[in-house]
């Protein structure tokens, strides 16, 4: 009996390690192209080391590229949409958890059902909006209409009921103003789930593709998936280089997730479920 | 006098501002980004505009045209209906064994879970890039393999027949991983006292997959289904970058709603008409997740 479940456990390793190495091969195989010179990645049979291996494709899109550029542009835009979300989600999430108030069952489920509208139908007036405020090609249009979040809002609004009223009311009996409870003794109680939040929204706008392909139209504006999805047109046969601009996306992203894979997990468990 | 400034007090409470700086301009951004939008989507889905020309209205002629007069709406409805048909549940099947197979195995779980979930958190252009650069037919990896094997060199992306079945591959592989941690997190609520009777009982592993796993895991499979049917209606980027702008693929194989959505939007500049077109795809994906969580729910509710 013993000697069978083994058996059957060996068998499942082997098929996970194979599956594994069907999932990790693109990322190695495009690294791999990536540091190759051109006859070597069209020779065959295919190899994987480079040899000898080239940086070439590396100063190309730095230098001539602006991948620098675009880098920095999907850095800022992400950084202050996820600050801005994580703000406006824990202030409003904790008002409708921890407060009464007149309309506030309406304007909740007014808020969450949005989250049912599919962005195709709100794209086009949302590009017109944006083209009347005159922010066509400009990051603000990326900016301002990720300023709230709705699953945010609602996900540190199951989080916040959870504390405990107490903890407001001895603190508003100590004297604190509403504010001042909010920001230094119901904040840092919600770390878990400012985390999760934070990586996940942090994640949805540095992938972000759509919206910013119809709203960037200069180079200088673009973000790294747009920049690296127009420049793949452009260069396609320029295989190595193409690998370059991948790899430069990909790799940022992937070396904070095994730093921090713990978190993104049990984030993905904790929001649960929108990706 | 005192009357009044008490009340005033009470009106300008630290509490009451509190909600006020709260509440009202979420509601303004949301009456703006949101319901404002829609609005404006269902004003321009009655009107015949293509921008720099003047709007006109036409009621309802936009949804008859493209339900009548469109066959490329069908022709990417049914591409759409192709590729959320073989996803959701290849993936959702697949992503389940992983699950049941990567549960328990302690330290080695989790090595597996963080090599199934790097795809996931990995940039989907990026991602489509590279397994463009895969499916390339002279060079690419995938045909080389073949090759070695003796099989035929395919042209993966420029083969109608082909297009969608690669694009579906890639998209497995992308989103397997995130399936399985949520179905992980789910098996995490299944005692382990209903396996151990089962195994007592003398159940093998395919009956207690078959009367203990799913059954309980049940909640977490509509979940799963409901959000990968919504998620897959709406596919845009795979396409796009796979098969170059606007991603309609050889003979328009793997035109989807949302590309032929955006190229009548954003090439051809039909405003009204693609407004149109993006709330019958609401209505679809309504209709849908409706029937999804009535039936479903008549079968785990026994």
């Amino acid at each position: 009996m013993r000697n069978h479940t083994d058996t059957v456990k060996v068998i499942e390793i082997l098929f996970l390690s194979l599956g594994s190495v069907i999932m990790l091969f693109p990322f190695i195989w495009m690294i791999s192209t990536s540091f190759k010179i051109p006859s070597q990645i069209i020779s065959y049979p295919p190899t994987l080391i480079p040899r000898p291996p080239t940086l070439e494709y590396y100063i190309q899109i730095f230098a001539k590229l602006r991948f620098g550029r675009f880098f920095l542009n999907s850095g800022y835009i992400s950084t202050i949409v996820t600050t801005s979300a994580l703000l406006t989600s824990s202030f409003v999430g904790y008002v409708f958890a921890k407060f009464n108030f007149w309309g506030k069952e309406f304007i909740f489920i007014m808020i969450l059902s949005t989250m049912m509208i599919p962005f195709a139908v709100t794209m086009i007036p949302l590009y017109l909006i944006i083209s009347k405020l005159g922010w066509v090609n400009s990051h603000l249009a990326l900016i301002i209409p990720g300023l709230y979040s709705t699953f945010g809002i609602f996900l540190m609004r199951q989080f916040m009921s959870t504390i405990p009223n107490e903890l407001r009311e001895a603190a508003i009996v100590d004297g604190c103003n509403e504010f001042r409870t909010f920001w230094s003794i119901i904040l840092p109680q919600c770390k878990p789930a400012l985390a999760a939040l934070g990586i996940f929204t942090f994640m949805w706008n540095w992938d972000s593709f759509l919206w910013p392909l119809i709203v960037l139209t200069s180079e200088e504006k673009f973000t790294l998936p747009v920049g690296l999805a127009m420049f793949s047109q452009q260069w396609w046969t320029n295989y190595g280089l193409v690998m370059a601009g991948a790899t430069v996306t990909v790799i940022p992203i992937l070396i904070v997730f095994f730093i921090f894979q713990r978190q993104f997990i049990q984030g993905i468990v904790l929001t649960g479920l929108k990706m | 006098m005192v009357e009044k400034a008490k009340r005033y007090r009470v009106i300008f409470s630290s509490r009451n501002m509190l909600i006020l700086t709260a509440i009202l301009p979420t509601v303004i951004f949301y009456i703006i980004f949101a319901y404002g939008a829609m609005i404006y989507a269902f004003y321009l889905s009655l009107h015949n505009w293509t921008l720099g020309q003047p709007i006109r209205f036409i009621g309802f002629s936009n949804y008859l045209k493209v339900l009548k007069e469109d066959p490329l709406f069908y022709k990417s409805l049914g591409n759409t209906f192709y590729y959320s048909i073989v996803v959701v549940p290849l993936g959702g099947i697949l992503a389940l064994l992983l699950a049941v197979g990567i549960n328990g195995l302690g330290k080695l779980a989790s090595v597996f879970r963080i090599i199934y979930f790097a795809p996931v958190v990995s940039s989907l252009v990026a991602i489509s890039v590279v397994w463009r650069w895969l499916y390339q037919p002279e060079f690419g990896l995938i045909n080389e393999i073949l090759g070695i094997l003796g099989g035929p060199k395919l042209m993966w992306l420029q083969d109608p027949h082909l297009a969608m079945p690669a694009v579906i591959i890639m998209a497995i592989w992308h989103g397997v991983g995130y399936t399985m941690v949520i179905f992980l997190a789910g098996l995490q609520g299944i005692p382990q006292t209903f396996y151990d009777a089962a195994v007592i009982d003398g159940a093998n592993r395919w009956q207690l997959l078959r009367h203990i796993t799913v059954p309980l895991l049940m909640p977490t499979i509509i979940f799963v289904l409901v959000t990968g049917v919504i998620g897959s209606f709406q596919v845009f980027t795979e396409m796009f970058v796979l098969l170059g702008s606007p991603g309609s693929g050889p003979l328009n194989s793997t035109r989807t709603i949302v590309v032929h959505l955006y190229e009548r939007a954003f090439s051809y500049f039909q405003l009204g008409y693609a407004s149109a077109t993006a709330f019958i795809l609401f209505g679809i994906i309504l209709i849908f997740t409706i029937i999804q969580l009535r039936l479903l729910r008549i079968q785990w509710e026994y």
